[in-house]
């Protein structure tokens, strides 16, 4: 099977055997995939009832759970890794849930859109309105992307919270991570991901 | 609506019965000498003996689970809408199992059966049944049919937790465990209720001590009354608002006791058919059961340590508007699980239909059954 190379990359973060905790799973693509090929052992928490449909149908563990209610049923580093992808910047409280996601998990691996992508300040700067791109696909008024942030203001944020980031990668506009992107990160970088730990 | 020829339903079925002379030692020390348990089978036993599925009925369930027994009979059994071909309990590929519990009052060894030893039905004398005997008398059931390992056991409200004690008890003879609707043990609340029921059956000037078979008669307004409580715990406030609201019977108050009400008339008409068709003795026996269910309490009252006996993979599912088994009981489960690494799948399905929700055909709640039934049954298929 073929993975997405966001998806592709958390694949060879995550070593042989892991536990892991997904939150917002989708439709359970990344944890049949880990669990196919690397042997991990893993749930996925998921909201959306067709997804939850679509986890149960790959026999991937998933459960009902709503992120914004926290991960108090879940035991200190209960896991090796929790990852959130995606959907940092959809939940109500990522500063809250970072911290959750490292209390239960050893590391966190964590993927969201950056929003100091070069096209994405383009599109604010000459056309004086939200914008709209194929990652960010939404209007104003109805987008679930409630806390967009920068890979700047993540990095501040890990530092501020003294998280360490163990790894940094972004993608681009085809989901490659070239040389510019990774120079100018929060520039060249459409799609940021890392990796963390207390 | 109902029709044994449609080509989802299971048709006409027959139960059967099956004898034990093994005496059955129980969790209250008495010994149980011989008995009968009744039960029905759909679907076919395949070569491998690989696609077993137990159907464990809850408190007023019983072993006639699906299809029907004559072309005249007005209803199929109680899960026809899950168990048939094409349906999630997918009779196809299936071989699903349906008892009556001991204890039960349609067909099984129970207290409106004789006791060999005195001649008489046993009454009250019934020996008290938990859980984890109806589990152990299931296991020997499952031997006389040749099954070692059933597929998937499954169960709503009482028969979730029979199918929670199976996974603890008998890890190697259980792939899946379907728990609907249920709970790891009761609250002081449900026990409450389950004591109001109780109360009013013994306090019946005709359950004569529980021996009412031998005056030609029985606690009729007790069982109606036992189960008009129950019934109002299986509902939630939403689903009696749109059900009967402040509906009268005919339109005007008639500052009486009769009843006016459209819920009075509904609860009265649900308890009055119960009575008529249920042993006031099981239903004493049945309460009893779910008070005493706790499977923590052999471990330190940890349900973690209890789970951790399992291997099987789980499906825990309870209901946004269930108050009786609510969705934070399931999620006790669910989290006892996950606390020890076992394979586990929970939803919660939104509808306002309340505890009986498990019976009904919600569509959520059967695409996502029927999904992972599909699931269960590709493994075996695959294996």
């Amino acid at each position: 099977m073929m993975l997405r190379q966001d998806l592709a990359i958390i694949r060879d973060w995550i070593p042989q055997g892991a536990q892991v905790l997904d939150l917002g799973c989708g439709d359970g693509t990344l944890l049949a995939h880990l669990r196919d090929n690397l042997g991990v052992r893993g749930y996925g928490l998921e909201i959306d009832q067709d997804n939850i449909a679509a986890c149960i149908e790959k026999g991937v563990n998933v459960i009902e759970q709503d992120i914004d209610e926290g991960l108090g049923n879940i035991a200190d580093q209960r896991f090796d890794y929790v990852l959130m992808t995606q959907a940092l910047q959809a939940v109500q409280r990522p500063d809250q849930v970072l911290s959750e996601m490292l209390r239960v998990g050893r590391e966190a691996i964590v993927t969201f859109p950056n929003f100091g992508y070069w096209r994405v300040r383009g599109y604010l700067f000459f056309k004086g309105r939200m914008p709209v791109s194929r990652r960010l696909p939404y209007e104003w008024y109805d987008t679930p992307n409630i806390h967009l942030c920068t890979v700047r203001d993540f990095d501040t944020h890990c530092q501020k919270n003294g998280f360490r980031v163990l790894e940094r990668r972004v993608l681009n506009h085809d989901h490659r991570s070239a040389l510019f992107s990774q120079l100018w990160p929060n520039f060249f970088g459409e799609l940021a991901m890392y990796r963390v730990t207390r | 609506m109902f029709d044994p020829t449609a080509p989802d339903s299971v048709g006409l079925v027959k139960p059967a019965l099956m004898h034990f002379d093994e005496p059955l030692e129980l969790e209250c020390r008495r010994v149980l000498p011989s008995y009968d348990l009744m039960y029905e089978t759909y679907g076919t036993l395949n070569a491998a003996h690989s696609n077993a599925v137990l159907i464990c009925h809850a408190l007023s369930g019983h072993h006639h689970a699906a299809g029907y027994h004559s072309p005249e009979d007005k209803r199929p059994g109680w899960w026809d809408n899950c168990i048939g071909p094409g349906k999630p309990i997918d009779t196809n590929r299936f071989f699903v199992v349906a008892l009556n519990n001991l204890g039960g009052c349609h067909g099984s060894t129970g207290p409106g059966t004789v006791n060999p030893e005195t001649g008489q039905p046993w009454g009250p004398d019934f020996p008290m049944v938990t859980v984890k005997d109806w589990v152990t008398s299931q296991a020997r059931l499952a031997d006389r049919l040749g099954i070692r390992r059933w597929a998937a056991v499954i169960g709503g409200s009482l028969g979730g937790m029979q199918a929670l004690q199976w996974a603890i008890d008998y890890p190697d003879r259980i792939g899946h465990a379907a728990v609907i609707a249920s709970a790891p043990k009761l609250s002081a609340q449900n026990i409450a209720f389950n004591e109001v029921a109780r109360q009013s059956i013994l306090t019946d000037p005709n359950f004569h001590g529980g021996r009412y078979y031998l005056h030609d008669t029985y606690p009729r307004q007790g069982l109606i009354l036992a189960r008009m409580v129950g019934h109002i715990t299986y509902l939630s406030d939403d689903a009696m608002r749109a059900k009967f609201g402040r509906d009268l019977q005919s339109g005007r108050f008639h500052f009486g006791f009769d009843v006016e009400f459209q819920v009075e008339s509904y609860l009265r008409h649900q308890g009055e058919t119960f009575s008529r068709n249920f042993d006031a003795n099981t239903y004493l026996l049945m309460t009893k059961a779910l008070d005493y269910f706790d499977p923590a309490r052999n471990f330190d009252n940890s349900l973690e340590t209890a789970l951790s006996h399992a291997t099987c993979q789980f499906l825990v599912i309870s209901f946004t508007s269930d108050w009786r088994f609510s969705p934070e009981r399931s999620e006790e489960i669910v989290n006892a699980l996950v606390a020890v690494d076992r394979d586990v799948s929970y939803a919660e399905v939104d509808t306002d239909k309340g505890h009986d929700a498990f019976l009904l055909d919600i569509p959520e709640y059967t695409r996502l059954f029927g999904a992972y039934m599909r699931r269960v049954a590709d493994e075996l298929e695959n294996a």
